[in-house]
């Protein structure tokens, strides 16, 4: 195998495996726009990050983190729904974004791969990156891993049980943020959620248990970027559409399979 | 009386003082959970004014009050939930509290079987509870998927996870909505039973004191500000009970507003 390619799936395989997990969160807390937004205010720090000569990363991280403190006061308050409030942020900073590519000519920002993905780009540099975030969130999620159940089947119970509902909420959004900024190269901005909501709705078909559908998540995860990795080898497809092309066969399927043996 | 007012603001909880109290007062005598003088105002509306509560271990309160009259919020300042503008809320030092929530909604999407949501953060093993398991009923349930069991079911389960973390008090926010009738006569009782056994302080929510008349140690009345409390017997007799509650209410709450104006209310409480 050529080595791009080797490091495409290596990163795809990273990625799979924290979206996974996560994703579920996302399903079951029914967060699917919240990780959109999320997602889309990162071509800002893109932007932010080429404009002021910070590398991506770092203006990714910086809104990012804006971000996070943001949603997570927003979520206390309730002035307007959130929905309304994240779509609002999301599309203002998307905007901002644009425009500030736009206006910035001497920055090159290949702005398809950011927004679709370029996984056959991907870095070693990438790598270690995506695998670093992967480990942490893996690590930070397992650690929770109860209290996250606790709080996702009833906050109010939780903070009678004296679980830090705060805190974990806080982490929640880090964490989703945290694999947004390593998924971008993958899919891209505008498909991340769909790697967060896919393969975890295609799990519960199948699964009894909130692990085994986590696990069961990130291996359709991987599934689905191996598929859309040989889509986009082969055919030059962008990347990004072809993996969640790939996740969505497989989500069709499973319906498919349970529309014929039944639960 | 006095000093437990001044003991503990919401902000600062651990007071030298409190702990000098917990000293003491003898274990079985302090109450579980004493709440005083509570305000709460939510986009300039008065939810709360100056709200005083206490309930002590073995002891059954009852929360009633119209729509609107602020228990959920009462409850949530209780737990913790939310901070109150002012007043205090004094604990038992490390009180373990459950809580069962008005409805536990479960979606599909989650799929998680009784069993496992019995296991989840429990402070013993399960199978050190075969008593409370039996008497729950919760053991037949224990494969099923959480979002498959009816409303009875499901209250039953939750009650039991939250017994078997062996709390102290236990909050319960109107425990039998959305269950039919049969099965909320028969929750109650179960309620009732483990109450005797477990000697736990009991804070219920409830709309409609009928159901629960029986077992009820001592009736709060909310509405805003407590109106009534008491002995069932006494509050029922109570025309303030009645005027919130009572049959054909409105004509009644007009008359008296007309006849007695204000009075009805404790001064400067405006």
């Amino acid at each position: 195998m050529e080595p791009f390619i080797t490091r495409a799936l290596a990163a795809g395989i990273g990625v799979a495996i924290v979206a996974g997990p996560l994703g579920c969160f996302v399903v079951w807390r029914r967060m699917a726009y919240f990780g959109d937004s999320m997602a889309h205010t990162a071509l800002l720090g893109v932007a932010l990050g080429a404009l002021l000569g910070w590398g991506n990363n770092l203006g990714v991280i910086l809104v990012f983190l804006a971000v996070s403190f943001i949603l997570a006061y927003l979520q206390k308050r309730q002035d307007f729904s959130m929905d309304t409030m994240l779509g609002i942020m999301s599309h203002t900073a998307l905007s901002l974004g644009l425009v500030a590519v736009g206006f910035s000519p001497e920055v090159r920002i290949d702005l398809m791969s950011y927004l679709f993905g370029d996984i056959l780009a991907v870095s070693w540099t990438d790598l270690v990156w995506i695998f670093s975030f992967a480990v942490g969130v893996i690590l930070l999620l397992s650690y929770f891993w109860n209290s996250f159940l606790l709080v996702t089947i009833n906050e109010e119970s939780s903070y009678a049980e004296g679980i830090p509902v705060d805190r974990l909420r806080f982490l929640f959004i880090l964490m989703i943020a945290a694999t947004t900024l390593t998924s971008m190269k993958v899919v891209g901005i505008l498909l991340i959620s769909a790697l967060l909501i896919i393969p975890a709705s295609t799990a519960r078909i199948f699964a009894r248990t909130p692990e085994g559908m986590a696990i069961l998540s990130a291996a359709l995860g991987t599934v689905a970027i191996a598929g859309g990795l040989a889509l986009s080898y082969y055919l030059d497809t962008p990347s990004g559409p072809s993996v969640v092309i790939v996740s969505a066969l497989l989500f069709v399927g499973a319906q498919f399979w349970r529309m014929i043996y039944g639960r | 009386m006095k000093c437990w007012d001044a003991a503990r603001t919401a902000e600062s909880k651990e007071t030298a003082l409190t702990e000098l109290l917990n000293n003491i007062s003898p274990a079985t005598s302090e109450p579980l959970i004493r709440a005083s003088d509570l305000h709460f105002r939510k986009n300039d509306k008065v939810i709360l004014e100056g709200v005083s509560l206490h309930i002590s271990p073995g002891e059954v309160v009852t929360l009633i009050g119209p729509n609107g009259a602020g228990k959920t919020t009462l409850v949530r300042i209780l737990l913790g939930i939310a901070p109150p503008d002012s007043g205090s809320i004094l604990r038992r030092k490390n009180l373990r509290v459950g809580y069962v929530p008005q409805r536990m909604k479960f979606d599909r999407i989650f799929p998680i079987t009784v069993e496992r949501y019995l296991r989840l953060g429990a402070s013993t093993t399960v199978s050190a509870h075969e008593r409370l398991l039996e008497e729950t009923g919760v053991r037949l349930l224990f494969k099923s998927l959480l979002h498959e069991l009816s409303g009875g079911e499901m209250q039953r389960v939750v009650l039991a996870r939250s017994l078997l973390r062996g709390p102290e008090l236990l909050v319960l926010d109107e425990p039998v909505e959305g269950v039919d009738a049969p099965g909320q006569a028969e929750l109650y009782e179960l309620i009732y039973r483990l109450k005797k056994d477990l000697g736990l302080g009991i804070l219920l929510v409830s709309h409609d004191l009928h159901l629960v008349f029986s077992q009820t140690d001592r009736v709060v009345c909310l509405d805003r500000r407590i109106c009534c409390s008491g002995h069932p017997d006494s509050v029922l007799k109570d025309p303030v009970y009645s005027n919130l509650f009572g049959p054909s209410s409105a004509r009644k709450y007009a008359l008296y507003t007309h006849s007695h104006g204000e009075t009805g209310h404790p001064p400067g409480s405006h």
